[in-house]
């Protein structure tokens, strides 16, 4: 089978390591790094389980395959938390607002509010752009409606929330 | 009664989820594992001839490809003990736990690969050539209960699987007499269940004790244990399932399926651990779903609107087996009734085999189809006769006085269904003063001035929850003074050892956090159900609650003899029991439970019985009733069809509440899954049977931007069946939404007369049916 070497970078850790051209990224980081944080919901593109940051942009790691980051960084829900163990502001509302429930969507769901909160001007983030954000991002469990209320206040502005 | 925390106080399930630290199925990893793939009936109907692996087999990396034949090794049946006792159904097909001869939905499982990694396996499979003739299949239940039909499986005599009349009452005298009668057909639709995390399971046999551990995505544990104990022949300590973090399960992952069975035995017969898991694909043509109910039914009415009777047929797709009874389209049946007085009912249902995927529960778990025909009928019945929607429910709603009310029909338990307790009329009112109804037709009015086609519609519903015939839970303190609890529950995310923790740090004293609570392992207890018909607060929760009582007590007695006092001068306090007031004197658990655990030889004090362990098996007495009722509001596009809810409000009675949080949650999820069934979700098949929906592409389910922000009203309405006052919550907000929505939408296109008799209400459905009612044809 056809195997390249990558060089990558997940979570702030260097890796060389050799792979399967097929594999993707899900996969690799799941089964080969054993970061099992990255889920996979449907392995084609739509649920959003398995959204990574690939280079600061969010990414579904299924869509994509190992051997193409090769060279880039990677981060994952595991990064979320402080070196000390402390959960992300974003982590700790989720909990408060009951934002999970099986928590299987959660950590592609909470990737994807970490871009936006890289990448979006506080004073412009309300309910309508989270929602819009997280159309990508498939949960059978919640309704949402908790997401969006932690979203919204961790990442908005006072006067931008409910 | 007092809510544990209803913000800020985390679920203990939450830490590691939002790490990424969950330990689901696919996460779980053993030295030596090997991976399974299915290879699955790619027809509808076929007669399987000879399965050639000999290409498989040589692909580097696969171990072994087994067949039926090649499992019998280890199996003492053929096909899964399934059947849910229904003396309505005339023959039981048990799954096959892999295809013998005939193959009867696409998506049944033939043969299986076992390779040293996924990839491969998948590789191999599409290698094994497998000799087919296809046979007619079965695809539509009125046809396929026509005399002239293919049969579904050629074994069986015909196609329609079980027959019974459901009813009470002299429904034909109601019909002669009544003033006003309407009849109206619907064609419902309801679809998967769709988890985000599908089907799985890890099968390890360790040689050291001869004990096979299953790592298994189910609902329920304890079932599946039995079923392996059954079709493996093995005693039941050589068997332990595991439900290990479970992401989601809302129905089909009660039922226990081929692949475990097939995977379990092939671990055995390999002695490999295997892995399993279910792709997306296969979750959408191999996993039970619910599809079609056809009903034709007509309602009788007095001159005021009152209900005199209904009667009908239903139609229900069952698909190719039985796994699960007749549960299904009963609960259609018996929760059609709802909050409202029915004198006289007769329904003639019947159930057909088609060549699909079998057809189990899913979250609402038929009720919501049963809650939708009565609620269309009185919204049809009150515009017949121009008075309100509110005023013909509210003119054939149960009055609150008339409670604990037993209807005329049977549970499956065999006892008459009986709302406990409640206030439907209340609840109704109270949901339409949140939604702003009384002002609703000024703004209606406004906003067709303005060319914009907005609507507002209501529903009622019950729920029977709590579901016995038991559930158990232990609560054990050794000597290290941790307080350990175990139950036959089980959770897919509904925060249940949550709940099991706040029952019992309530009673003991202590933070639930330094509860460590298992649910899910069979080896932890060794009795138990799990998770299904929205019951594991009532039931384990109501065990867990008297267990701890007896423990408290236990710890106080023991105290009293060690301190010499009096038990009634104790009180439990963070792991201790000391003198109330008198900090000093004190014992901690861990003592106490040290002193029970005895020395070789020496009494124990105060003739007390050894250690501090209780169980309960909690057997509720009845179903309980939640009840609650739905106004949404929507806005219709009338050039696309587009439907657009704008706000959503629910008044919901689930009794006492242990914590909030949770409930709302449940609630919330399931008014989305209901709303989903409603505008989304449909799976599709072409005329042979083969699926169309087979990814989250093609079959759509609802985001973040499509749902409304949604408000919740509770009420509480204890009822007198169980210690806690508790009812279940986590498939009632299914209930309501379609009939809650589709009342709206008619309301918005009231001018247009436009009737809704499909589920689900797609765009291209109604812009058709708009289109024809512009024309002026008859809707
Ligand atoms: S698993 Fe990647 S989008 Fe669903
Ligand atoms: S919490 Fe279960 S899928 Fe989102």
């Amino acid at each position: 089978m056809d195997e390249r070497i990558i060089t990558i970078e997940v979570n702030g850790k260097q890796y060389r390591l050799k792979v399967p051209v097929r594999e993707n990224l899900a996969d690799f980081l799941r089964h080969r790094l054993h970061l099992t944080g990255t889920h996979t919901g449907c392995e084609h593109g739509v649920c959003g389980s398995c959204t990574i940051l690939l280079d600061s942009r969010s990414v579904r790691s299924c869509l994509i395959l190992a051997v193409q980051c090769d060279g880039r960084s990677v981060r994952t829900v595991e990064s979320l938390a402080d070196a000390a163990g402390k959960l992300d502001p974003l982590q700790d509302a989720f909990s408060r607002h009951h934002a999970l429930q099986c928590g299987f969507c959660t950590p592609g769901v909470l990737m994807t509010l970490v871009e936006l909160r890289e990448n979006a001007d506080p004073s412009e983030i309300n309910e309508d752009m989270i929602r819009e954000k997280l159309s990508g991002n498939l949960c059978r469990c919640t309704g949402y409606q908790g997401m969006v209320d932690a979203a919204l206040e961790t990442l908005s502005r006072p006067d931008k929330r409910l | 009664m007092q809510h544990a925390g209803k913000t800020g106080h985390a679920r203990l399930e939450d830490d590691r989820l939002l790490r990424g630290q969950g330990r689901f199925v696919d996460d779980l990893d053993v030295p030596d594992l090997l991976h399974v793939v299915f290879l699955r009936s790619a027809y509808a109907h076929a007669r399987i001839g000879k399965i050639d692996k000999s290409t498989a087999e040589k692909i580097v990396g696969v171990h072994a490809v087994l067949t039926l034949a090649d499992l019998k090794e280890v199996l003492t049946c053929e096909r899964l003990p399934a059947a849910t006792p229904a003396s309505a159904i005339h023959f039981h097909v048990d799954p096959c736990i892999l295809v013998k001869d005939e193959a009867c939905y696409v998506g049944e499982p033939i043969a299986m690969v076992v390779a040293d990694t996924r990839a491969i396996a998948e590789d191999a499979a599409a290698l094994i050539e497998i000799d087919a003739e296809i046979l007619p299949a079965v695809t539509e239940i009125r046809a396929g209960l026509s005399s002239d039909s293919p049969r579904t499986r050629l074994d069986q005599p015909d196609n329609c699987v079980a027959r019974w009349t459901i009813g009470y009452g002299d429904c034909e005298s109601a019909f002669a007499k009544a003033a006003h009668k309407i009849s109206a057909s619907f064609e419902l639709h309801k679809g998967g269940a769709i988890p985000m995390e599908g089907r799985g399971l890890l099968a390890r046999p360790d040689p050291l004790d001869g004990v096979l551990t299953v790592w298994d995505s189910t609902q329920m544990p304890h079932r599946v244990k039995r079923v392996l104990v059954t079709t493996l022949g093995l005693n039941e300590n050589q068997i332990r399932v595991i439900a290990p973090d479970v992401g989601g399960g809302f129905g089909p992952k009660g039922p226990v399926y081929a692949e475990e069975v097939a995977v379990s035995a092939a671990a055995l017969l390999l002695q490999k651990p295997l892995k399993w898991i279910e792709d997306r694909y296969e979750n959408f043509i191999s996993t039970n779903q619910e599809r079609d109910q056809y009903w034709d039914v007509e309602g009788a009415f007095d001159a005021d609107g009152r209900l005199l009777g209904i009667r009908g047929t239903l139609l229900h797709d069952h698909g190719a087996c039985t796994p699960s009874g007749i549960q299904l389209p009963q609960n259609s049946t018996t929760n059609l009734i709802g909050p409202y007085i029915l004198p006289t009912y007769k329904l003639d249902v019947s159930l057909c085999l088609t060549n699909k995927t079998p057809t189990t529960s899913t979250r609402g778990a038929g009720r919501p189809q049963g809650t939708f025909v009565m609620e269309r009928l009185l919204d049809r019945m009150a515009a017949k006769l121009g008075i309100g929607r509110d005023e013909i429910r509210r003119r054939n709603l149960i009055p609150a006085d008339a409670l604990p009310y037993v209807t005329q029909v049977l549970t499956r338990d065999g006892l008459p269904m009986t709302y406990d307790s409640g206030d439907y009329p209340e609840c109704q009112r109270r949901a339409l003063e949140a939604a702003g109804w009384h002002d609703f037709l000024a703004r209606q009015k406004a906003a067709r001035e303005k060319g914009r086609w907005i609507g507002l519609g209501l529903s009622n519903y019950v729920e029977g929850t709590g579901r016995g015939p038991f559930e158990t839970a232990s609560l054990r303190i050794g000597p290290s003074g941790k307080i350990l609890v175990a139950s036959g529950a089980a959770s897919q995310g509904q925060g249940t050892s949550t709940m099991l923790a706040h029952i019992a740090a309530k009673v003991l004293g202590v933070r639930p956090e330094v509860i460590d609570v298992t649910c899910g392992d069979t080896h932890a207890i060794a009795m138990g159900l799990g998770a299904y018909a929205s019951r594991q607060t009532v039931t384990a929760g109501n065990a867990l609650h008297a267990a701890s009582l007896e423990i408290a007590q236990k710890i106080k007695q023991t105290a009293a003899h060690l301190l010499e006092v009096s038990a009634d001068d104790l009180e439990l306090r963070d792991s201790f029991v000391q003198v109330k007031g008198v900090a000093s004197m004190k014992k901690s658990f861990g003592e106490i439970a040290k002193t029970l655990s005895g020395n070789a030889g020496f009494a124990l004090p105060g003739g007390m019985k050894p250690g501090l362990f209780a169980a309960v098996d909690f057997e509720p007495p009845a179903i309980t009733y939640t009840n609650g009722t739905h106004l949404a509001e929507v806005e219709v596009d009338i050039r696309t069809g587009h439907i657009k809810i704008t706000r959503y409000v629910i008044v919901h009675d689930c009794g006492n509440m242990i914590n909030p949080q949770i409930v709302e949650g449940q609630v919330l999820g399931g008014v989305v899954h209901g709303i989903s069934a409603t505008l989304f979700e449909w799976i599709r098949h072409d005329a042979q049977g083969q699926p169309l929906t087979v990814s989250l592409a093609d079959y759509l389910l609802p985001t973040a931007h499509d749902v409304p922000r949604i408000e919740i009203h509770h009420m509480e309405s204890p009822t007198p069946l169980n210690p806690l006052g508790v009812k279940g919550a986590a498939e009632s907000g299914t209930i309501g939404a379609p009939a809650a929505i589709v009342s709206a939408i008619e309301d918005a296109l009231a001018p247009l007369k436009i009737e809704i008799s499909q589920l689900p209400v797609t765009p291209q459905r109604l812009q058709k049916l708009i289109r024809k009612a512009q024309a002026g044809g008859s809707p």
